[in-house]
């Protein structure tokens, strides 16, 4: 057993060692994508404005008795973005919006995922009937139209943040049960699996120590990609007026523009900034998946 | 299935391999329907508290008149019953009262449906033969210009949430910005008073927006579909045999990478329908077309159950039997499936 060993290294501190060899490879091959960089430059910059929205605009942002401008008043000097329907701050409120939209986008996003690794891991190791039951569930999930799902969900559910991170999670997660399936069974095909077993390692043993390390970067890719569309969705069910009305999100402020007639007044300085916020984040997201994803499967290319 | 399939061809019994996948095919989708069902009754009896008072609306109701609307529901029996009741009734076409309506929630979808099959189908077949032809031209090209801004437009098309964009092109085409005029109407299906040809064309006038808000969210998902799965082919031994052949370029696309390219299109382009729902939602209520989308929005603004509950179903079955129509399709195009 020792003669594999380097003298002096203790086995833990090699594991480490290869570890951070193995980010550092990923890392290098991740800055090679240009549109990955300039998604994780664009993530990080409104993670920071969400993290400091209190000290930005402060907390009272979203007050509608001491608000700063007149209703629907347009752009201008105090306010770059112009007032929304109660003559607060837009610049702020979309500032602000971005916490509401990130967090939920993020925690959904984690929900779906893991709900999906754990169906996708334990249907693959054990396969048998099981995993025919679980495969038939997730595929009746997977042609389901999801967001008609989750506008029911969110329908006969409360109207809170939990509510629409419930309703999105558990109706997004057959797309990752799938991958991982397949990924399980290719990682469980492998000889080392079988000498595992032979030396005593129990399904526990060898779902946490040697399946789940496999399929993590491919759950990591496929978190990204599902964060995009969960804050895509997060925001048509807040527009749909399904959200938590006393949270400010992009959804919501998209809901009040046209419960205000901006539409019909042509106040466009309204409907853009949250527009735009939305599909930039969700853009975001979906670079940095796809530069993740090329980088774990090379024969994908560089921009496929 | 697969199996089945392969021990078929294997066999080269091919008369009998295709009845059988479709059996197959149409007993997954009777499976799937049916759990739609179940979903559906269970999902709209999870709301807490009383779904009498839910419904009345926190109006002040007598006693009398909850118990009256509690048997006219059906809400008095037990719950095993009301469950058989409500698949009974389904089965059969009747999908319970509109609150809001006070109609027959199958009359307000039969009205409704066609609008929507108008729009969808306007715009389904739009944007997959946009997306299957730029598809092809990005992936031919790949890596160069043309094939990077063809796939980052689509990127950021696919990014945008479809009511913004509707709601955008509202403002800057309908309503008109500054010197601009209003181009398109803002919503509905028709102005009203005209018949005959006057009456398609108008109609026709109102199609265009929602039908460009939808094209625009869905081509993406083809076009990047089509350009992976051309990919996939474009190492491929026979296409380098039809290029030594002499075969022109474009002919080597046409005739031998794109059909086997397509097949695993076809079958995403059906999987992903279900984003196209979403979108015909969204895109008919900003657009106030008076489709099954519209009628959902105002149905959960109320909300109103019996109608919730009804296009619940009717949108998860639409996407199923399609999905199955997709299976039943596919083997007659490709004869390494199910043949």
């Amino acid at each position: 057993m020792t003669a594999g060993r380097t003298p002096g290294v203790r086995p833990r501190a090699l594991v480490w060692r290869r570890r951070r060899a193995s980010a550092a490879r990923f890392w290098r091959r991740y800055r090679a994508h240009r549109a990955g960089l300039l998604g994780l430059a664009t993530l990080a910059l409104f993670a920071l404005l969400a993290l400091a929205a209190p000290l930005l605009v402060g907390s009272d942002v979203a007050d509608v008795t001491d608000a700063p401008g007149s209703p629907l008043e347009g752009p201008g000097a105090g306010l770059p973005l112009g007032a929304d329907r109660f003559g607060r701050n837009l610049l702020g409120l979309v500032i602000w919006g971005a916490r509401v939209s990130l967090l939920v986008g993020l925690l959904a996003a984690v929900l779906s995922v893991t709900i999906g690794t754990v169906i996708g891991v334990t249907a693959g190791h054990f396969g048998g009937w099981y995993a025919t039951v679980l495969m038939r569930i997730t595929d009746w999930f997977l042609v389901m139209p999801t967001l008609v799902l989750a506008i029911a969900l969110a329908t006969v559910m409360s109207r809170s943040l939990l509510t629409i991170v419930v309703a999105i999670g558990v109706t997004t997660w057959p797309t990752t049960a799938r991958l991982v399936r397949a990924q399980t069974l290719a990682v469980e095909a492998r000889p080392y699996i079988e000498r595992a077993r032979a030396l005593g390692g129990g399904h526990w043993h060898i779902m946490s120590r040697h399946v789940l390390p496999n399929v993590t970067p491919l759950v990591l890719a496929q978190t990204t990609l599902i964060v995009s569309s969960a804050i895509l969705a997060e925001a048509t069910l807040a527009f749909l007026g399904l959200g938590d009305p006393t949270v400010v999100s992009w959804g919501g402020l998209l809901q009040d523009a046209r419960e205000a007639g901006a539409v019909s007044a042509g106040h466009w300085w309204y409907l853009v900034p949250p527009g735009v916020a939305i599909a930039v984040v969700a853009l975001s997201f979906t670079l940095c998946g796809r530069a993740v994803e090329s980088v774990l499967d090379p024969r994908l290319g560089v921009s496929r | 299935m697969t199996a089945d399939a392969t021990s078929a061809s294997v066999g080269g019994r091919l008369t009998t391999a295709y009845p059988r996948h479709v059996a197959g095919k149409v007993a997954g989708a009777a499976v799937s329907l049916l759990a739609v069902l179940v979903t559906g009754f269970f999902l709209f009896r999870m709301i807490p508290g009383d779904p009498v008072r839910f419904m009345t609306g926190g109006r002040p109701v007598s006693a009398g008149q909850l118990a009256t609307y509690r048997a006219e529901f059906g809400l008095d029996l037990p719950l095993w019953q009301q469950f058989t009741d409500y698949c009974g009734k389904a089965l059969t076409g009747d999908l319970g009262t509109s609150y809001q309506f006070n109609a027959p929630v199958v009359d307000k979808i039969t009205e409704a449906l066609p609008n929507t099959l108008l729009l969808t189908g306007t715009a389904f077949v739009i944007y997959t033969v946009l997306g299957i032809l730029l598809g092809t031209r990005s992936a031919w090209r790949h890596g160069r210009l043309g094939d990077r801004l063809n796939t980052g437009l689509a990127l950021v098309l696919y990014s945008l949430p479809s009511f913004w964009l509707g709601l955008l092109l509202i403002v800057t085409l309908s309503v008109g910005i500054g010197p601009l005029p209003g181009l398109f109407p803002t919503g509905g299906m028709e102005s009203g008073g005209k018949e005959g040809l006057a009456y398609a064309v108008d109609v026709a006038h109102h199609l265009v927006l929602p039908v460009v808000t939808l094209v625009a969210v869905e081509y993406g998902q083809t076009l990047l579909v089509t350009r992976s799965a051309l990919l996939d082919e474009m190492g491929s031994d026979y296409l380098t045999t039809a290029r030594a052949k002499g075969l022109r370029d474009d002919l080597v696309r046409r005739r031998h990478a794109l059909p086997n390219a397509l097949l695993p299109t076809v079958t995403l382009i059906f999987i992903n329908l279900g984003r196209t729902v979403a979108g015909v939602i969204l895109v008919e209520t900003v657009f106030s077309w008076p489709g099954l989308g519209g009628l959902f929005y105002q149905a959960l603004s109320v909300p109103d159950l019996p109608l919730v509950q009804g296009l619940f179903l009717v949108f998860a079955a639409a996407v199923i039997l399609m999905n199955t129509l997709a299976d039943l399709i596919y083997p007659l195009f490709d004869p390494r499936v199910g043949r």
